[in-house]
């Protein structure tokens, strides 16, 4: 992300996986890279953090027991609110999700880290999981009758043939574009902050300001981008769920 | 045609999706904005929509993004 000061190296060159820890399991190639190394490191700032504030366990909470509430009220009237009571059983598992792109989004920003987020296969990964958990959800709570999912109700008899390959479609296309909006945003923030580095590197000194400015208003852009994006990351496997559970359609 | 300049023409075609996606956000945020100042205590409470929306409209820009980079790297 940052200039790397020659001005040789392309603006993608910052998403390349570099191995750490060469691993070879049964011919597969499972090296730890830098990617997984930024994994474990924001794993472990998540629970190290969750730890730290909650360890007081205070009725009356401390200024960082309360901030690791807010994230936790946040989430839970996420979910009450897009799914209801029943989905707090599914709350851990959502509260996770949240606060692992975002921890992984903000990780990137800083100068010099590798964005796990915007390699699409980490991003598809999570999608599919979202995925294959609400179809498994829907199909162990409604049965067969899951699949009226895709023939809403009200709809005249005529329209069926039209509606029911649409709604499926859109069913079937649901992690591939969950997973895109949230690669292909933070793959493009990174770019174009790289881009407008490379200018920062190449021009002289007195073509410096412009581009050094933008690039510190747009990571302020990009630090609430990394936010949204795990935000509605967060939604959308929300309302994917509730289809599940509770079938408004 | 040189082969390689027809790819970038290509990759460059496919980012006019990034049109509509404009076109859909400005509309989303246009139109929250207005009925927000209409009924200023009714627009705490769409937000979350309102977000929705725009994660909807942004992604179909997001896929001619997408064509554009198969394009140039695939």
């Amino acid at each position: 992300m940052a200039a790397e000061g020659t001005g040789h190296h392309g603006p993608m060159e910052q998403f390349e996986i570099k191995k750490i820890i060469d691993l070879d399991l049964l011919g597969h190639d499972i090296s730890f890279t830098n990617s997984s190394l930024m994994m474990v490191l924001a794993f472990a700032v998540i629970v190290g953090y969750m730890l730290f504030a909650m360890r007081g366990r205070a009725l009356v909470p401390t200024r960082i027991q309360s901030t690791a509430e807010v994230v936790y009220e946040y989430i839970a009237g996420m979910v009450k609110e897009n799914i209801g009571e029943e989905g707090m059983k599914f709350f851990p598992w959502v509260f996770t999700i949240f606060i692992f792109i975002l921890v992984l989004n903000i990780f990137g920003l800083i100068p010099g880290n590798f964005a796990v987020t915007s390699h699409i296969i980490v991003t598809f990964a999570l999608a599919a999981m979202v995925w294959l958990v609400a179809t498994f959800v829907g199909f162990w709570k409604h049965g067969v009758s899951y699949l009226k999912l895709f023939a809403p109700s009200g709809v005249p008899l005529w329209l069926m043939p039209i509606i029911i390959p649409i709604e499926l479609t859109s069913y079937l296309i649901r992690p591939i574009s969950h997973s895109v909006r949230l690669f292909a945003n933070i793959m493009a923030g990174h770019t174009m902050l790289e881009v407008f580095a490379g200018f920062a590197v190449l021009l002289p000194w007195w073509g410096k300001i412009a581009p050094t400015g933008f690039m510190v208003a747009f990571t302020g852009l990009e630090l609430l981008v990394a936010f949204l994006q795990a935000f509605i990351f967060t939604v959308l496997t929300c309302i994917y769920l509730n289809d599940a559970v509770n079938m408004h359609h | 045609m040189d082969p390689q300049a027809a790819k970038f023409i290509g990759a460059g075609l496919a980012c006019f999706a990034l049109i509509g996606a404009g076109i859909g956000i400005g509309n989303i945020f246009g139109n929250y904005l207005s009925g927000a100042l209409r009924n200023p205590s009714a627009a705490a409470s769409q937000f979350t929509n309102l977000l929705i929306g725009f994660a909807l409209a942004e992604a179909t820009g997001l896929f001619g993004l997408l064509i554009a980079l198969i394009i140039l790297y695939g």
